[in-house]
């Protein structure tokens, strides 16, 4: 394939001697197709940063290849790599301006000093930081380091862009704006992007794909659509998604005609068999436990269901979060009216089989999703 | 600064004359002694009222010290010349090796970097003289005693771990992430050393620079041990003062003066040019 812009295969990260030192990137598989927008989501030491700069060349491979455009490059060092990256922290070089910090990234390429000005004035023009050009790093807040170092990367002409948590710092308003800018940007000018951040919103609203990380191991490489869909074990269906997807130990009981998950407490959730395929109905017979999940907009109200009592009614001006203990555990709900609930009060619930989520109760892959099996 | 009221004022006048009076005393009186005779030096009650003169300091620039038992003849501006080789040289050469070995630990965790570091550190718990001891043997087989070279090859004792330690925080404090940025851009490392860590870095360098200048000017043992009058530096060489007639305090004083102008001058300059850096605020945002 010639359109893969980036290769990652097998590549292993210890901290310390390898396979004895700390071991934050596990066998890591992916690849990165050019103009695409790539987001490693995870949350702090899940090993997405440490995989950025293994990319970037400011940490060692410790075993495994990374090939861009290519070319093996896990060797080289970060001068031959060419790769442009922006940072989370303070990166710009203290004794020049933002202006000569962004330049500066253009200095290699041998442009014409008006094609700089130019460039760096529509970048600057971006990322909304046109009043600070002139001034010097240590005069500007972090938001405003952060989107200069953002400029300073973006402004370059590379093989691969690493944007590393590039909008950690911003307002939210701007955040908003800018990512809907950036993602023009990148587009527009057909680069090629990897995104390391915690948060799913700017995950989902950048990225073609998101690499979901967890523990070093890459749990799940899909489109933000089919992520959310279809996870592909409990932990990408339980940390992709606001609020939470609502999970539940269950044992399994199938018969011919029905299928049946017991639930804490006695809850029992009974189904048809011809609700779910054959082959579903098969994996399940194999086992005896499992995990259900169910994302709290798909959660039903209705009289002859399960039954739950409401611990907390709230609602945010346009949809109403409601949670009630249910099976040993909490069922959180999401309806876009007010509803008319007493804390306390019993509450009956359907689960639909189109809306359950089912997990091996043991190793927490993914069985079936409802949507595709009703 | 918060307003103070006039009482606080004239405290804080009271504390900082206190100290300042403590402090400068022994100085100031030194000085006062360099332009008297022993006679007047040593009357009793002592009195600041005297006849100044300068033949102490003219006894040590022409080395002809007069005391009542004849001349003696004294190396003092020779040894002033050493003190001043022998410390430029030891600080010149402690930055060239501690420098980019400061950098290298700062930046490059490796095994055993730790116990290098503190190793180099060490030097500076034992007791000189407990290391001088075995050194002399040594130096006296390799033929280093009384050379130059192997003086300043011991200076780095006390030079090279002040400048590593001191200069390795100054590099953890720049984010590593400017140097990263710098490299991505297309630079390879040692230029991200000499463009970016080494010009943050300079009123680091520069303060531990002058803090192993100071130390190697002050040491006395180690030159004391090693080293011959011809090799010796002004420290070892005061003791010429403590001769057969007396002690002559005159010139001991006035050789003090003309001792500590260097490294106070250095002091003076490189404190403006060190707080110029440091207000910059430019190593963190």
């Amino acid at each position: 394939m010639t359109d893969i812009a980036l290769l990652l295969k097998d590549v292993d990260k210890f901290y310390g001697p390898i396979d004895y030192g700390v071991h934050a990137v596990k066998k890591l598989s992916m690849d990165v197709r050019k103009g695409e927008i790539i987001a490693l989501l995870g949350s702090s030491g899940c090993g997405k940063t440490s995989t950025l700069r293994m990319i970037a060349g400011f940490e060692a491979v410790s075993r495994g290849r990374i090939s861009l455009g290519g070319r093996e490059i896990q060797t080289f060092p970060p001068v031959r790599r060419n790769v442009a990256m922006a940072f989370e922290g303070y990166s710009l070089y203290p004794p020049l301006t933002v202006r000569e910090n962004i330049a500066f990234a253009l200095k290699a390429s041998k442009l014409s000093q008006s094609t700089v000005d130019e460039k760096v004035a529509s970048i600057a023009r971006l990322l909304e930081i046109e009043d600070i050009l002139g001034r010097y790093p240590s005069s500007i807040s972090g938001g405003q380091q952060q989107r200069a170092s953002l400029g300073r990367a973006l402004i370059r002409d590379a093989s691969l862009h690493l944007l590393d948590e590039p909008m950690g710092q911003l307002e939210p308003q701007l955040r908003a704006v800018l990512r809907g800018r950036i993602k023009h940007y990148i587009k527009e000018r057909g680069l090629t992007a990897i995104l390391v951040t915690h948060d799913q919103t700017e995950a989902n609203a950048l990225a073609d794909r998101i690499a979901v990380m967890e523990g070093g191991v890459l749990q799940q490489f899909d489109t933000p659509q089919r992520i959310k869909e279809r996870p592909a074990n409990l932990f990408t269906g339980t940390f992709v998604g606001e609020p939470p997807m609502n999970v539940f130990e269950a044992s399994v009981n199938a018969s011919e005609s029905r299928l049946a998950f017991g639930l804490k407490e006695g809850i029992r959730l009974e189904y048809a068999a011809s609700d779910f395929s054959h082959a579903v109905r098969d994996a399940l017979r194999k086992r005896q436990r499992v995990v259900l999940g169910v994302r709290p907009y798909a959660v039903k109200r209705s009289a002859d269901g399960v039954t739950g009592r409401v611990a907390v009614n709230q609602w945010l001006g346009d949809q109403t979060h409601i949670a009630a203990d249910f099976a040993g555990g909490t069922l959180v709900l999401v309806e876009h009216d007010r509803a008319r609930l007493e804390v306390g009060q019993p509450i009956g619930i359907r689960l639909e089989p189109a809306s359950l989520h089912v997990f091996d109760g043991e190793s927490g892959d993914a069985i079936s999703h409802g949507e595709e099996l009703a | 600064m918060e307003a103070m009221s006039p009482l606080e004022r004239v405290l804080r006048g009271i504390a900082l004359t206190l100290v300042v009076v403590f402090f400068m005393f022994p100085i100031v009186w030194i000085f006062l002694m360099s332009f008297q005779t022993n006679e007047t030096i040593l009357r009793i009650p002592p009195s600041i009222v005297f006849t100044p003169t300068l033949d102490n300091y003219a006894a040590l620039i022409t080395g002809k010290l007069q005391t009542a038992a004849g001349t003696l003849d004294i190396a003092f501006m020779r040894n002033l010349g050493n003190s001043v080789f022998l410390s430029v040289v030891s600080v010149a050469v402690a930055l060239a090796l501690g420098v980019p070995a400061a950098y290298a630990f700062a930046r490059h965790k490796f095994r055993g970097s730790e116990d290098i570091a503190f190793t180099l550190l060490s030097f500076r718990f034992a007791p000189p003289l407990l290391v001088l001891l075995p050194l002399t043997q040594y130096f006296q087989w390799l033929g280093l005693s009384n050379t130059y070279f192997g003086l300043i090859w011991v200076y780095q004792l006390i030079c090279l771990p002040l400048i590593l330690w001191i200069v390795r925080g100054y590099f953890e404090d720049i984010s590593a992430d400017v140097e990263y940025a710098y490299r991505i851009a297309g630079h390879s490392w040692f230029s991200t050393f000499r463009k970016i860590a080494l010009p943050l870095a300079g009123p680091g360098i520069a303060a531990a620079g002058l803090l192993a200048f100071i130390f190697a000017w002050n040491n006395f043992v180690f030159a004391l041990v090693l080293a011959s009058a011809d090799k010796q530096p002004v420290t070892v060489g005061a003791l010429a003062f403590v001769t057969a007639s007396g002690i002559q305090y005159g010139q001991i004083a006035a050789a003090i003066v003309l001792s500590i102008t260097p490294t106070l001058a250095l002091a003076l300059y490189a404190q403006r040019y060190l707080v110029e850096g440091l207000s910059l605020g430019a190593v963190k945002g």
